[in-house]
């Protein structure tokens, strides 16, 4: 096994087989944005709290600014631009325009991947449930009322029963 | 001023435009983009807060592959440029104005000292390493104390550190005094937090030599005024600069002022002949960006023995810093000249002393200076109550300004004499209805209880928010060819929802539909001035001249329609997009072969008061100090509301913030000068499971009677009376133990330290 | 905030991870979630990262009657989604529900916790509380490692620097067991200003017998409390009983100051954790 400073990495981003050459300090989240370029993920502490930057890896939401690229080798990707149409809004994010669940619009990839994670996960997530998964998203514009409100009501999109 | 405009989508809740490309992940914010073949900066910041430059010696960065250039304060001169003050720009302030780089002396932690050009920013990044510094270091100024000692002076030509001081004066308050029944005498103190919005700041700038025009990505809040103070830092024309706003992610007053990154970041382009980009990290903001609140207030009230406030005095120190940055005069005058808020206090002598530390420098953050002077004078009212043993609600509605009073001018401030007055208001109303929508009867036995552990506690508290802050606003509006316009605006967006509040207002007045408006707004190439975002002024004044605008492009339509149907412009009638005449019509598109321009100007030398009434109802875990919010409303009035959702949705971010300021945000530094709150993880924010329990309520009593549309500046309102408001409530559920919190954050550790030390006083 | 210049492997093998471990100034990288913010900071620059990621085996919770064994690799969110716990060490199925947030807890490990060794974490807790022990290999070998000997101090193990761990090894809980854990944290998933994790059986007579209390974000590192223990066995666990147990704990740390809380405070916070603790044991 040979210890590399560079890569070149092959996933697949948003359903499409991609490659580049990184090197091995570059993280998840800055090889998708600057070398895929797919500037939807967002960076706003780099150190792992504010939640921005996260993606959905293999299934599971995860900070993209606490992996690096190469561990990306070989996996499977989903940003906020895999999680949107130029048609429509999906039912997610048109439930948070309906609630304003964003005012500047930074913190909100990191929103709608870690939502959309968690009612693929659990449709039938309640309040506080969704509140505890959030907790790990910053947003200083809101105040998360609205957010939470637009995720529990998204909710019937991911085959939730009701409560 | 009849202009008002007729009426479908202002006051709609309308979904906003920005939202489309938000939630879809293409929005683009400044680090989003990038110009081919640019470099990246990144900037050398002061490991020491107050010390001498010896030596800087950049050759062994510059020798690393990937750096292209090191700058330091020796590439600008015998002097590099130092940044002027935007606000209250008196003379006597000149001696603490920032420079771009440290000059001579470094006096905060993350002072910049220079800037690395790198082929990438890991690569700048592994530089900064290799840069020596040598700093001869000086004892720390950080707190009042040791900025008042004087042993250790940041500005030695001046002599001490005391910047300046600040008189807010009305009536006589020492006969006031002399007259009173009762005197409260106490001291609080706000701690110093942040603004931290979530996309940290950045810029992209392009210097073209052949046509010697710089273009600078990343502008917000006030180009206009960044760009005059950029082209005479670089000695250039104003109309040499243009400065772009891309999308912003939260600005609370503290982005968009001019730092030093954006002038080292215009002049690194020109410096390497290339663009050069800079990307801010977190940690550098917690250290660079505008630091805010920091105070201590020392204040008198005097009452007479029926409730009513007969006069304020007192001496507040305010912790400004390093430097005198663009804003940092307003939170400290705002304190001594809001202190008295809603209430009708005749007599007022207030005083505020700015002080120099070696801390990082101060600006304005959400409700400058007005959360700290509601923090003091709520908590000096419920004070009051307890002394004169009167109800806490009836105490209130006995000094709140009545609507007879208005116009009811507050304390005027020296030097840089700012006279003011209270525009218009039910206060009175709101009050109560502030109360019955809280449930305060029913929650009034809830006070001091005891329940599974945790002491309940209610208070109510009430609050004006400033607004509409002059000189002037522009707009520029355009009907283009195709029947569309496009509105050009000088105000500028941080996240507020302005594309669709200002398209709103377009449509309205111009009774075109939603969607066929384009709004552009905040850069310099939209309309010849502009004066941006800060104040709560980006509605009112961006909206009135929209209005403004509107009518004279109506005007105009009339005109060119005259011409094409051959009858006089007053016989031409305008609706549905369509020029009529008689029989005859013409839809907007194509109307012209060329579109149909006007510009506009709306002027306001009167600011705006919203105003409203907030109540909290919490519980204390004495084992831990924990205290929970159960219940948090706030009723604001704000004369006319554009968009509910999008007011309705900056009343709740507002009161969230209000409540980190209260509960959780602290920037702590050490005897040094240390800053030891370096990361998301040590400043701690609230997050979505801290504070699910809150209301807001607008109403549109009383319009303003200074502007065309009758809004009044809101969007900063919910923050101001928070801190006051729940120390209150902490105090009611402690009362048995006597439990008067004068001091913020309100963090378990405080609370319980107050509790304990309740406890042993008792004993 | 660009992490300073890296090599990276991700062996396929332990033999070749331990042999890269031991050819330079080399770090594992399990989850990523704690050695990824300190290399953002630069408080960490290792020459070269061995991702743990594909050797095989280390993923598994295995429940039998040794107790339950905790793969190295083994994530905070499979112990979540893991219905056999409640029943098999329910101590740590609550105290893992407190460890930081939904997508960090989708990647952090536990071999990763417990090698890094904060002192306010929840896992090294549960781990000095249940007495657990944690497999390592290394060049010179495998071994086990009891918890008590394990953790030395804040952010210091006794690991080699070539060494790894594969399995932390929780012994088997009785039916009937009384527990409780608390913890005090500034908001959602921070790290605990301070927390107890606490267990006892009842002998015959319906007395407490066999107490483990083990305290976390109080000390330079977790550990039991011994006084507190000795209060509580061979008693009815009455409030008396608490109230004196709790004094107890309060009595034997001694707790740090930092920028969150004030030492006196923690000392307090421990006391009242304690008895909250104990109170839901004894329900
Ligand atoms: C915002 C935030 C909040 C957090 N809150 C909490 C919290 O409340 N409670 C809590 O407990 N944790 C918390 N964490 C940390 C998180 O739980 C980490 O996942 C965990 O501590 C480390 O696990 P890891 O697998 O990510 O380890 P890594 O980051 O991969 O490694 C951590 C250290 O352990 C070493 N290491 C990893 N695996 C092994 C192994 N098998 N053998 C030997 N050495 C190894 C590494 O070399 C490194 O030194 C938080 C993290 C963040 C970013
Ligand atoms: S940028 Fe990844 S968590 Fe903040
Ligand atoms: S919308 Fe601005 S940070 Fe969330």
């Amino acid at each position: 096994m040979i210890a590399v400073t560079t890569m070149k990495i092959e996933f697949e981003v948003n359903g499409k087989a991609v490659s580049a050459d990184v090197e091995a300090r570059t993280t998840l989240a800055d090889c998708l944005r600057y070398d895929i370029g797919l500037t939807g993920t967002h960076v706003g502490c780099e150190h792992g709290v504010c939640g921005a930057c996260t993606v959905i890896v293999n299934g599971a939401a995860a900070r993209s600014c606490l992996m690096l690229a190469v561990q990306a080798d070989g996996e499977k990707v989903t940003t906020v631009e895999g999680l949107s149409n130029d048609e429509a809004l999906t039912p997610l994010q048109a439930s948070f325009r309906k609630h304003h669940a964003l005012q500047c619009g930074f913190c909100t990839p990191g929103m709608i991947t870690t939502a959309h994670a968690l009612l693929t996960h659990e449709p039938n997530a309640d309040e506080e449930r969704v509140r505890d998964v959030l907790s790990g998203n910053l947003c200083r514009c809101t105040g998360y009322i609205s957010i939470v409100e637009a995720v529990l009501d998204a909710r019937v999109a991911y085959g939730s029963k009701g409560e | 001023m009849n202009t008002r405009p007729g009426n479908s989508l202002i006051g709609s809740p309308v979904e906003r435009v920005e939202d489309l490309r938000f939630l879809r992940g293409k929005g683009t914010y400044v680090s989003d983009f990038s110009l081919p073949n640019q470099l990246h900066a990144v900037i050398l910041r002061s490991p020491e807060a107050h010390g001498v430059i010896r030596r800087i010696d950049t050759s062994r960065a510059r020798a690393l592959p990937g750096v292209h250039a090191v700058i330091t304060a020796a590439d600008f001169g015998a002097r590099p440029p130092h940044i002027p003050l935007r606000l209250q720009p008196l003379p006597e302030l000149a001696p603490f104005h920032q420079p771009v780089l440290a000059f001579e002396k470094v006096r905060y932690v993350g002072e910049p000292l220079a800037v690395v050009l790198a082929d990438t920013a890991s690569i700048a990044e592994d530089a900064l390493e290799l840069i020596d510094v040598e700093i001869a270091a000086l004892p720390a100024v950080t707190d009042r104390a040791s900025a008042e000692r004087g042993d250790s002076i940041l500005f030695e030509p001046h002599g001490s550190n005391r910047a300046l001081v600040w008189t807010a004066t009305r009536g006589d308050a020492e006969a006031a005094f002399v007259k009173a029944d009762v005197v409260l005498k106490e001291r609080f103190h706000i701690q110093r937090h942040a603004a931290m919005f979530m996309e940290p700041r950045g810029f992209v700038a392009d210097w073209n030599a052949e046509t010697q025009r710089l273009k600078v990505w990343g502008a917000a809040k006030v180009a206009w005024t960044n760009r005059r103070i950029l082209a005479t830092a670089m000695g250039l024309e104003e109309t040499a600069i243009d400065m772009v706003e891309l999308d912003v992610g939260g600005g609370f007053g503290s982005r968009g002022e001019f730092y030093p990154e954006d002038f080292l970041i215009p002049a690194a382009a020109r410096i390497a002949g290339r663009p050069v980009k800079w990307s801010e990290d977190r940690r550098e903001h917690l250290m660079c960006a505008n630091h805010a609140r920091d105070i201590e207030i020392n204040v008198e009230m005097a009452l007479a023995k029926d409730g009513r406030i007969l006069g304020l005095r007192g001496m507040c120190y305010s912790d400004n810093g390093a430097y005198l940055r663009t804003n940092g005069s307003v939170g400290p005058r705002n304190v001594a000249q809001f202190m008295s808020g809603p209430y009708k206090i005749e007599n007022i002598h207030l005083q505020t002393t700015m002080l120099t530390t070696n801390k990082t420098p101060s600006g304005t953050y959400r409700g400058p200076g007005r959360f700290e002077t509601d923090f003091a004078r709520e908590r000096l009212i419920d004070l009051a109550a307890k002394k004169l043993g009167m109800d806490r609600a009836e105490i209130r509605r006995k000094n709140l300004v009545a609507d007879a009073d208005m116009p009811y001018p507050l304390a005027t401030i020296q030097p840089f004499e700012s006279v003011t007055e209270l525009d218009s208001g039910d206060y009175h109303a709101v009050f109560d209805r502030c109360l019955k929508e809280f449930g305060w009867d029913e929650k009034s036995a809830l006070q001091g209880k005891l329940i599974d552990g945790r002491y309940h506690g209610i208070a109510v508290g009430s609050f004006i928010e400033g607004g509409a802050a002059g000189p002037k606003e522009d707009a520029r509006l355009a009907l283009e060819t195709d029947g569309s316009l496009t509105v050009h605006l000088g105000s500028s967006a941080v996240g507020q929802g302005l594309e669709t509040i200002m398209a709103q207002i377009a449509a309205d007045s111009m009774e075109m539909s939603f969607d066929r408006i384009r709004v552009l707004h905040g850069s310099t190439t939209h309309v010849t001035e502009g004066y941006g975002s800060y104040h709560s002024r980006s509605t009112v004044m961006g909206g009135s001249a929209i209005l403004l605008a509107a009518e004279k492009l109506k005007d105009k339509i009339r005109e060119c329609a005259a011409a094409r149907l051959g009858c006089s412009k007053d016989d031409v009638t305008i609706d549905a997009e369509t020029v009529r005449f008689k029989t005859t019509s013409l839809t907007f598109a194509g109307l012209g072969a060329e579109p149909i321009e006007v510009e506009a100007t709306f002027y306001n030398k009167k600011y705006t008061y919203a105003y409203g009434t907030q109540a909290a109802h919490v519980s204390v875990d004495v084992g831990t100090g924990h205290v929970r919010v159960h219940d948090y409303l706030s009723v604001e009035d704000v004369g006319r509301m554009i968009n509910p959702l999008t007011l309705h949705g900056q009343a709740i971010g507002s009161i969230v913030q209000g409540l980190g300021g209260t509960f959780l945000e602290h920037l702590v530094y050490d005897a040094n000068g240390q800053i030891l709150t370096g990361s998301l993880a040590d400043y701690l924010m609230p997050t979505a499971s801290d504070f699910p329990n809150i209301r807001s309520i607008t109403l549109e009593l009383k319009p303003s009677p200074n502007n065309p549309l009758g809004a009044k500046g809101a969007g900063e309102g919910g923050i101001i009376p928070v801190g006051g408001i729940i120390a209150n409530a902490v105090a009611n559920a402690l009362s048995h133990l006597g439990v008067e919190p004068m001091e913020l954050p309100l963090s378990p550790p405080r609370v319980w330290a107050l509790i304990d030390a309740a406890r042993r006083a008792k004993r | 905030m660009k992490l300073a210049p890296i090599r990276y492997a991700a062996p396929a093998t332990m033999d070749e991870a331990i042999a890269l471990l031991g050819s330079c100034d080399a770090k594992v990288m399990s989850g990523g979630q704690s050695l990824m913010p300190i290399m953002a900071f630069r408080l960490a620059t290792p020459e070269l990262i061995v991702d743990l990621k594909k050797i095989p085996g280390l993923d598994q919770i295995v429940i039998d009657d040794q107790g339950v064994r905790l793969g190295a690799k083994v994530r905070w969110c499979d112990i979540e989604s893991d219905g056999r716990l409640a029943q098999a060490n329910p101590l740590l199925a609550e105290a893992i529900k407190h460890v930081a947030h939904y997508q960090i807890r989708n990647r952090g490990t536990v071999g990763g916790s417990v090698a890094h060794a904060d002192p306010a974490s929840e896992m090294p807790a549960i781990a000095a509380c249940c007495e657990a022990v944690i497999s390592v290999i290394g060049s010179k070998g495998a071994r086990k490692i009891k918890a008590v000997d394990f953790f030395i101090s804040a952010l210091q193990t006794s690991l080699e620097a070539d060494e790894v761990i594969t399995e932390v090894l929780l012994p088997a809980w009785p039916a009937g067991r009384r527990w409780g854990f608390q913890e005090f944290a500034r908001r959602r998933g921070d790290f605990a200003l301070a927390g107890i994790a606490a267990f006892y059986d009842l002998d015959g007579q319906g007395c407490a017998a066999n107490a483990h209390i083990a305290v976390f974000g109080a000390s330079d590192r977790q550990h039991r409390l011994p006084g507190a223990e000795a209060a509580l066995n061979g008693r009815p666990v009455t409030p008396e009983t608490i109230a004196a147990a709790a004094s107890a704990a309060s009595a034997e740390v001694d707790p740090p100051s930092d920028i969150h809380a004030p030492g006196e405070y923690r000392r307090a916070l421990v006391e009242t954790l304690t008895e909250r603790a104990l109170a839901h044991a004894a329900k």
